[in-house]
């Protein structure tokens, strides 16, 4: 029997978190390596040709599909050496401690000591009768297709879904030449960021609040969409049904974290809807309730890029002092904690620190 | 608040950040249309003349020095909100200047003449594009100066080029 191929640090996932967590625990010291099912690292970032928010520090205003490069520098950089094993596949979980990959049809195993699991989130659904119409697509595909493939999806597009997901890829299709007929949004506000409302907006699109989708219809594909009004109960308003006609409705309703391999694991979960529906139980160090599996990024809770990375630091951090690479522990903990707290203490960040507080019990709002 | 369920800043809002009669008559300044608390500061390094206050958090909702400020438009592609307009009232006798942010392609060409819009998208006059700055120091943000009649230089916040052009 071939020996079982041994590494210190698996990290899942090469998106921002997964790409820092790397970095982090490879300038600490400890052998990396880093696995992501896509042919190139940099997970959702890949996608947002936009300019990012946050602050200037975690890259702001350089655009998403800039900042893995950036990244990868780094991790080339070294001084360590990481292994990075693309369009593979981790599909399994053993008691044991192993992981099962899949790549090119063939499995593959790899025992770590540590795993940081970075997979990001899954785009959520949301039922209609029509919703399995061809021309029906979740947001994150509608992107794929047009900033990675140079497609575009349709001529008319209906956006659900008035979050900054929403915002930005109906922001995404008008400058693809794509029309969008509507933003529409069940809550009573606009979710997302208002400057990039106001982006959508000077450019003609309505937005409309307490507005959701009735129907989809269409005989091959995507003909119409029926959408009504909502009552400040969220229950659709009699009368008020207007028809539109267009062939692709985008839904941007939400993502939840994408941790089906800690759930194998036997990873504790919890239900906080702040955070995007069931996350890991963690401590503050970025532990899952199975010591040796961290976790980091969207599949610790929905948030974003720059929290993602932070996230993606500490969670490297921790993993490489438990195996014995604990330089400067306390003061880059501190350092990236405190980040962390600036980047979530206002308004906007109000939600993930109710979710936190739910999930970790309110120790500080940096954990 | 209003801003919040059509994505349209309300005049209420406007007055808050739209400088003063008579700073606007000494000429061109940059106005911040950007009114929520969001973790977001590209715009406080943006300025080379320090006109953008330095925050003292993160989430602060950014605030100009109008004395400070002398409307170069430094800032106007920085900021990923696109949210920061130039305007200087001094241009012309019948017209003012409008820089603003425009992604867009085609985009549009010197002497153009183009619909301008206000901040619903719709069309409330006529606009000249009088130059266009695009160099790669932008990071891929053009900005457009746009002669506008005075009575829209408070309006005018995009564009749509004529002759079928999308947006
Ligand atoms: C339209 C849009 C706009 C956004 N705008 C901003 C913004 O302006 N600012 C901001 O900060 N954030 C923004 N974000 C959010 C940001 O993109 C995400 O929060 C961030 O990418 C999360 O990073 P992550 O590393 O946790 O996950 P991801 O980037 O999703 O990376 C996860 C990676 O894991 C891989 N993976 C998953 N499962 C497996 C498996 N089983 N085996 C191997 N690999 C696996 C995936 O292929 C992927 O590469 C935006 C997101 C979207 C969709
Ligand atoms: S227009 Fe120029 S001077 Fe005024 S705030 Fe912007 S960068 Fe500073
Ligand atoms: S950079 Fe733009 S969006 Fe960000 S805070 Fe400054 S003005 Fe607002």
């Amino acid at each position: 029997m071939k020996s079982l191929r041994k590494t210190e640090l698996a990290v899942i996932g090469g998106g921002p978190a997964g790409l820092s967590s790397a970095i982090t625990a490879m300038r600490q010291g400890a052998e990396v390596t880093l696995i992501d099912r896509d042919p190139v690292l940099g997970g959702q970032l890949i996608k947002q040709t936009h300019m990012f928010f946050g602050s200037k520090d975690q890259f702001a205003s350089i655009r998403g599909i800039d900042i893995p490069s950036e990244l990868i520098k780094a991790l080339e950089e070294g001084p360590g050496k990481v292994k990075v094993e693309l369009g593979t596949t981790v599909i399994g979980y053993y008691d044991d401690g192993v992981i099962l990959m899949e790549k090119d049809n063939r499995a593959t195993t790899l025992l770590p000591q540590r795993i940081i699991v970075a997979t990001g989130a899954a785009e959520k659904m949301l039922p209609f009768p029509g919703n399995d119409l061809p021309g029906v697509y979740g947001a994150g595909a509608v992107q794929t297709l047009m900033n990675v493939y140079g497609i575009k999806p349709g001529k008319r597009v209906l956006m659900v879904g008035a979050g900054n997901i929403g915002l930005i890829v109906s922001y995404q299709l008008l400058q693809a030449g794509v029309e969008v007929v509507a933003i529409i949004e069940a809550a009573p506000h606009i979710g997302g960021y208002l400057v990039h409302a106001s982006k959508v907006r000077r450019a003609g699109v309505p937005i409309y609040t307490s507005c959701s989708i009735k129907e989809a219809f269409g005989r091959e594909s995507v003909e119409g969409a029926v959408i009504c009004r909502l009552d400040e109960n969220w229950q659709p308003l009699p009368g008020t049904e207007k028809t539109l006609e267009l062939d692709v409705i985008c839904l941007a309703v939400g993502l939840s974290p994408l941790t089906e391999l800690l759930w194998q694991a036997g990873c504790k979960h919890k239900y906080v809807p702040e955070l995007g529906g069931y996350v890991p139980v963690r401590n503050e160090k970025m532990q899952t309730s199975i010591p040796y599996i961290y976790v980091a990024g969207d599949a610790a809770g929905v948030e974003e890029a720059s929290s993602a990375m932070i996230e993606g630091k500490l969670a490297g951090l921790f993993a490489a002092a438990s195996l014995g690479y604990d330089h400067d522990l306390e003061s880059l903990a501190a350092t990236y904690r405190k980040e962390l707290e600036e980047l979530r203490s206002g308004e906007a960040g109000s939600k993930i620190r109710q979710g936190l507080a739910k999930l970790i019990g309110g120790v500080s709002v940096a954990s | 608040m209003l801003l919040a369920k059509t994505g349209v800043p309300a005049a209420s809002d406007l007055a808050k950040v739209i400088p003063s009669e008579e700073r606007l008559k000494k000429g061109a300044v940059a106005i911040i249309e950007c009114f929520q608390s969001i973790p977001c500061n590209p715009c406080q390094f943006a300025c080379p003349r320090g006109a953008i206050k330095e925050f003292a958090d993160i989430n602060d909702i950014p605030k100009i020095d109008f004395d400070l400020c002398d409307g170069c438009g430094t800032c106007i592609s920085k900021c990923p909100g696109l949210a920061i307009f130039v305007v200087d009232a001094t241009y012309g006798a019948e017209e003012a200047l409008v820089k603003i942010p425009y992604e867009f392609l085609p985009l549009p060409a010197k002497g153009d003449r183009v619909a301008g819009l206000n901040r619903e998208g719709k069309e409330v006059c006529e606009a000249e594009v009088v130059r266009v700055q695009s160099a790669k120091g932008l990071d891929k943000t053009p900005i457009i100066w746009l002669s506008v009649p005075k009575d829209y230089m408070m309006e005018v916040r995009h564009i749509r080029l004529k002759g079928g052009a999308v947006s």
